[in-house]
């Protein structure tokens, strides 16, 4: 235990974090810490791709190596690093207006290759970094900046979404229970493949009705009806639906899939950065050949 | 000497292929040529060609003339009537109605039965090798010469259809040599063995040599082969090719895999560039390596997306949010596509920034024969990173990744994997660690930091080229692509005695003023010669050099290369008509 105390203090950074005392964003900043420490990883393995918004943040936190990249576009970084070092561990996060809403077609494109990255949104159900409007995910109805009168859309149900569209892994973490959260950030690392984790990480500046108490009040933990079986895409769809997505714990995991990197070139390796990047004359006459 | 042929009809009747399969069979018996293709955005129906031009020595532009014109249909009589010459051949089919070639010009005519001759042999889809057999017949071409390329082009469908396509070619050979005189002999071929290469092609073999091993695109007209090019290749070298949902996507995904130590490109045109403006941003302030390959093509919105234009400029010089220090390369040669791309890789990587190789269509998409392919002297290194025995010998956590003390503004980079290198590439301004900043001071350090690193950039004597007289009155400029025209036009203006030069610029960002200067200001008269509307380059010149007054533009941006002609009337008296500016 005190190795790995060790090894999630490799993880920590002197800066202390801006978010509002209370944020559900240190949760998971937490629970990841823990996480890479659990399965043991070092520092330079893990690359953590972060959008912009409050939740973008997690990646100048974190003790890895990161890119704080663009406003929804932290997927497209992700995957570029995966593919050019599959032995690195990527992790992509954001939050729910950065992953559904600008990044929405980054995201079901990552899924539908099936690359191999975690992928955590930080869903508070509002924009946050720019103080409160109504986000991808927000109800119905809720009231904002940006919706006086109440949202006239009805929210993105991720979950649904990524099941319909063949991901390979689907859970839901909440930012009150930390313990939780860690098995399933382990667990979608572990995960080879894409793994998409919903994480409830409540907004306690802007957003006054999805809070910890409300989140409490509603959520349904899988953990705790012991003949659920994550493999059945069925019981899922049937699950969320019963529950109206509030449900938390892995939800679906198909296991043996092959990650898109094995299946674009069979798993071969791009040419690591240290070795050198040459090529003989005889290659390079071989490729003019095909010319005369 | 020269001679030019021109294949043309409906899109979908075999143009292309039959086009290929002559400019092959030229370039292997040892033939200079050059092979354009002018095709619109339809898959099938709609009006296109394939013309080759054939000389003694290399040759850079399809020409202005025509001696053959292949007609598969009327409307391609029509369209390139203006070729046309006192002499000239038009091959067509009379098997068809309707094909009624005019008579105001002196020309040979070959009514051949394409279409009947073809289904008498059992298929009307080899109707354009009998054709082609008729056309080898016209330039006294041997029929021998075709087997090899009708054996690699067919030999995966059978011998069956080796031998329809081989009798369907000496069907027309023979048709030809019975029932008609006119000869067009073909220019003297070299002993030299030439390559046939288009500018994608060479770009994509560029990337290749440049340690290029992970390109993310979207398909697009005109870039599209580059992928294909890459999709071909860099696997046998470890390398990836993806096939994003975006260009957004694409752009970002080789800013990941840069960041990740992997050399790393996207390749598109206008609209798909226009979508990549953000990322550029971000590659700039993360300092990233990234390199660009916009194929040009007509805009705006989807434009023309099959012609050709040059009116990107601004969006490379210019285009994304903020201020980044970016470099803009702009080859103006088949070849040259591989020498800039090569160079772009390694200049990206030593300078940590955006890189954008400005191509057109022309350069693209045409052929030429190659003899000066030297892939040799092509070796790439490492630049400006940080070696894992440095960063152990550091603290941890003293790693720098924007480090501010170095002098010439590039802070060598740590690669995800390497122990004790670890940073966050941050996207808002930063410190020389990863923290975020807004502290007006460290802000104004860290961008000039940036900007520093192409403060004395210089690409050396190849950012320009000139050719001509150096003292001449007239001094014509170009980038990309219009070279090719305007050597040839700047030949005849000097054979007529006119004092001129020509200057090439093929590093526009940043702009080498000191190499420019000096030509502009010996010119009594500049004209720049581009393929957009706006004079862009003229601006870019006039913001740069100066010399306002004496500089002028001749502007093309109707989809069609310029013509010699074209630039040469310009010069000489139709000024009123064609100097814009
Ligand atoms: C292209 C672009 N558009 C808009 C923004 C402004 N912006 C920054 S963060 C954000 C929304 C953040 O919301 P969310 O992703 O839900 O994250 P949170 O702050 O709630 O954690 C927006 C719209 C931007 N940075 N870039
Ligand atoms: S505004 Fe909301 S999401 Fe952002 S740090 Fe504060 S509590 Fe967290």
């Amino acid at each position: 235990m005190a190795d790995r105390n060790a090894s999630m203090q490799m993880f920590r950074v002197d800066a202390r974090p801006t978010w509002c005392p209370g944020c559900g964003d240190y949760t998971v900043l937490a629970s990841l810490q823990k996480a890479v420490a659990n399965l043991g990883l070092q520092p330079e393995e893990v690359v953590l791709s972060t959008g912009i918004g409050c939740s973008g943040k997690l990646s100048q936190h974190f003790g890895s190596y990161g890119f704080h990249g663009l406003h929804g576009r932290s997927l497209p970084i992700a995957q570029g690093v995966q593919l050019a070092n599959p032995r690195l561990t990527v992790i992509a996060a954001g939050g729910d207006g950065d992953g559904y809403g600008i990044g929405l077609g980054h995201f079901l494109h990552a899924l539908r290759r099936n690359v191999n990255i975690t992928y955590i949104v930080m869903d508070n159900n509002i924009y946050g970094l720019t103080t409160g409007q109504t986000s991808p995910t927000s109800a119905k109805g809720f009231k904002s900046k940006t919706s006086p009168h109440g949202a006239a859309e009805n929210p993105i149900r991720p979950l649904y979404l990524a099941l319909s569209q063949g991901a390979s892994f689907v859970a839901q973490a909440f930012s009150g229970d930390v313990k939780e959260m860690t098995e399933i950030f382990e667990a979608a690392i572990r995960h080879k493949g894409f793994s998409l984790v919903n994480s409830f990480s409540p907004c306690v500046t802007f957003n006054k009705v999805n809070t910890y108490d409300w989140f409490k009040d509603h959520l349904v933990k899988l953990s705790e009806r012991p003949d659920y079986r994550p493999e059945s895409h069925l019981e899922a769809l049937s699950y969320i639906d019963q529950f109206g997505g509030l449900v938390t714990g892995i939800i679906f995991q198909q296991e043996g899939r092959r990650a898109y990197h094995e299946e674009n070139l069979g798993g071969e390796e791009i040419m690591p950065f240290d070795s050198p990047v040459k090529m003989s004359n005889e290659e390079r006459e071989k490729i003019l050949s095909y010319y005369y | 000497m020269e001679r030019t042929w021109k294949v043309g009809g409906e899109q979908g009747e075999g143009i292309d292929s039959t086009g290929e399969i002559l400019a092959k069979v030229l370039n292997r018996t040892g033939h200079y040529i050059f092979a354009y293709r002018s095709f619109m955005s339809l898959i099938k129906g709609g009006h296109t060609y394939y013309k080759i031009r054939i000389r003694d020595r290399p040759v850079h532009y399809h020409g202005d003339q025509l001696d053959i014109l292949l007609a598969f249909d009327q409307l391609t009589i029509e369209m390139n009537w203006s070729e046309l010459h006192d002499g000239s051949l038009i091959i067509y089919d009379d098997s068809k109605k309707g094909i009624t070639p005019k008579e105001d010009k002196r020309l040979a005519l070959a009514p051949i039965p394409l279409t009947h001759m073809a289904k008498e042999l059992g298929n009307e889809i080899v109707k354009n090798m009998v054709a082609c057999g008729a056309s080898a017949a016209a330039m006294d071409l041997s029929l021998t010469t075709f087997e090899p390329v009708i054996e690699e082009l067919f030999a995966k469908k059978g011998e069956k259809v080796v031998e329809l396509n081989r009798q369907a070619l000496r069907k027309g050979f023979e048709y030809y040599r019975e029932n008609f005189r006119e000869r067009f002999p073909l220019p003297p071929r070299g002993n030299k063995k030439l390559a046939l290469v288009s500018g994608n092609e060479m770009t994509g073999l560029g990337a290749l040599l440049g340690g290029c091993r992970f390109l993310a695109a979207y398909p697009i007209t005109p870039a599209t082969e580059i992928m294909y090019w890459m999709l071909r290749f860099l696997p046998n070298y470890g390398g990836r090719v993806v096939q994003a949902e975006d260009e957004i996507a694409a752009c970002i995904m080789a800013i990941g895999a840069n960041y990740a130590g992997v050399r790393a490109a996207t390749s598109t045109s206008g609209p798909g560039f226009s979508l990549m403006q953000e990322a550029i941003g971000l590659a700039g302030m993360t300092e990233t390596p990234l390199v660009i390959i916009d194929v040009q093509r007509g805009g705006p919105g989807t434009g023309l997306p099959t012609k050709t234009e040059q009116s990107d400029l601004n969006e490379m010089l210019y285009g994304s949010h903020g201020e980044i220090p970016r470099i803009v390369l702009i080859p103006s040669t088949i070849e040259e596509s591989l020498h800039f791309t090569f160079h772009a890789f390694e200049l990206a990587e030593k300078y940590q920034c955006p890189v954008i190789v400005g191509t057109d269509l022309y350069l693209g998409m045409s052929k030429k024969s190659s003899d000066s392919l030297d892939l040799s002297n092509y070796q790439v290194k490492r630049h400006s990173m940080v070696t894992q025995e440095e960063l152990d010998r550091l603290e941890k956590g003293e790693y720098k990744r924007y480090n501010l003390g170095v002098e010439n503004g590039i802070s060598p980079r740590s690669i995800p994997g390497q122990r004790n290198g670890r940073y966050v590439a941050l996207s808002n301004e930063h410190d020389e660690g990863d923290v975020e900043i807004e502290d007006p001071d460290l802000r104004r350090r860290m961008f000039d930091k940036r900007l520093r690193k192409l403060a004395g950039f210089d690409f050396g004597p190849e950012s320009i080229e000139w050719i001509g007289e150096r003292e001449g009155d007239l001094l014509l400029v170009c980038f990309g692509s219009p070279r090719v025209q305007l050597e040839e036009a700047l030949d005849r203006l000097l054979r007529e005695g006119r004092k001129a030069g020509l200057l090439i610029l093929k590093v526009v960002k940043p702009f080498p003023a000191v190499r420019v200067k000096p030509y502009l200001e010996r010119a009594k008269e500049v004209l720049v010669v581009e393929n957009n509307g706006t004079g862009q380059l003229a601006q870019l010149l006039r913001q740069e050099v100066g010399h306002h007054d004496k500089i002028k533009s001749l502007l093309r941006y109707d989809g069609v290369p310029f013509t010699v002609q074209q630039i040469v009337d310009a010069v000489q008296g139709e000024k009123e008509a064609l100097y814009h500016g």
